[in-house]
């Protein structure tokens, strides 16, 4: 099977369009016929990391999905700001959001906790002033 | 329960996606933060909030939401009733407060996430 993979762009601060790329990745493996537990733990990580850049990043930034026969790769980068301290960004409940955003619903500090539960593999690279990049893995059969 | 009998149960009306009212719904959940949606396992799930949001519709699709109560009386701009409709998401309004609406629930049976009372 030849590997599938698809890029899309995330704009930093548009909160109309935020979330698309994920729902589109979400589609794209119910059309594949993947469980409903490996889309559900996908798209949890796709919406998360998305989201993080429309909210905390300074630069646009690209979601990357690819489907080889065994393992789903996904990646989010953005070119900064960067975190300073992942183990606690990663924290539940830790957060930088601005009222705005949790006017919004967002900032419970919850979307990293979350992708560290979905994910069957995880790197974060983040650099300050340069950006943060966010792999993930899971496999296509559990 | 049926959607219709909870949208009665909570005096609501059906904003978006009234031709799903006789969709099942056995488990409930309440937040105003979309993130602890997504951190629960809440599948086919009511979704008790007072975010009207577009991403509310959306973080609802990729949490696999059931169907939404928005409380005290709220009624989102067009575009986000059209989303849900287009999603496929009922979207229904009831003027209770939170509390009430979770009370009101709760009493007639529906149980929380995990199924827990
Ligand atoms: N791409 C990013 N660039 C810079 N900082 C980030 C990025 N992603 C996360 N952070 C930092 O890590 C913190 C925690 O992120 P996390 O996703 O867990 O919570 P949140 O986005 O603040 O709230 P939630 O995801 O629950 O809506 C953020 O508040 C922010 O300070
Ligand atoms: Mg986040």
């Amino acid at each position: 099977m030849a590997s599938l993979s698809r890029t899309f762009r995330i704009q930093k601060r548009d909160f109309t369009n935020a979330g698309n790329a994920s729902i589109s990745v979400k589609k794209l493996l119910k059309s594949l016929n993947l469980s409903a537990c490996v889309i559900r733990k996908v798209s949890i990580c796709g919406y998360e990391g998305e989201m993080n850049v429309v909210m905390h990043a300074a630069t646009d930034g690209i979601l990357a999905f690819e489907l080889t026969e065994k393992k789903i790769f996904l990646t989010v980068s953005d070119e900064g700001p960067g975190i300073e301290d992942i183990e606690t960004a990663m924290q539940k409940g830790y957060s930088t959001a601005s009222d705005e955003f949790r006017e919004m619903g967002f900032g419970a500090g919850m979307g990293l906790h979350n992708i560290r539960e979905n994910a069957d593999s995880l790197h974060i690279d983040s650099t300050l002033g340069a950006g943060t990049v966010i792999r993930m893995e899971f496999n296509p059969g559990g | 329960m049926e959607l219709s009998q909870i949208a009665h149960i909570l005096e609501a009306r059906f904003l978006a996606c009234e031709r799903l009212k006789s969709e099942e719904i056995t488990k409930a959940g309440a937040s105003d933060l979309l993130s602890d949606v997504l951190a629960a396992d809440a599948e086919n799930a009511l979704l008790l909030t007072g975010i009207q949001t577009i991403q509310m519709v959306k973080t609802c699709n990729i949490a696999g939401i059931g169907a939404v109560i928005l409380i005290r009386g709220k009624v989102p701009d067009h575009d986000v009733i059209e989303l849900a409709e287009e999603e496929g998401l009922p979207l229904l309004s009831t003027g209770l407060s939170m509390f009430i609406a979770c009370g009101r629930l709760y009493q007639q049976g529906i149980q929380g996430l995990k199924h827990a009372r």
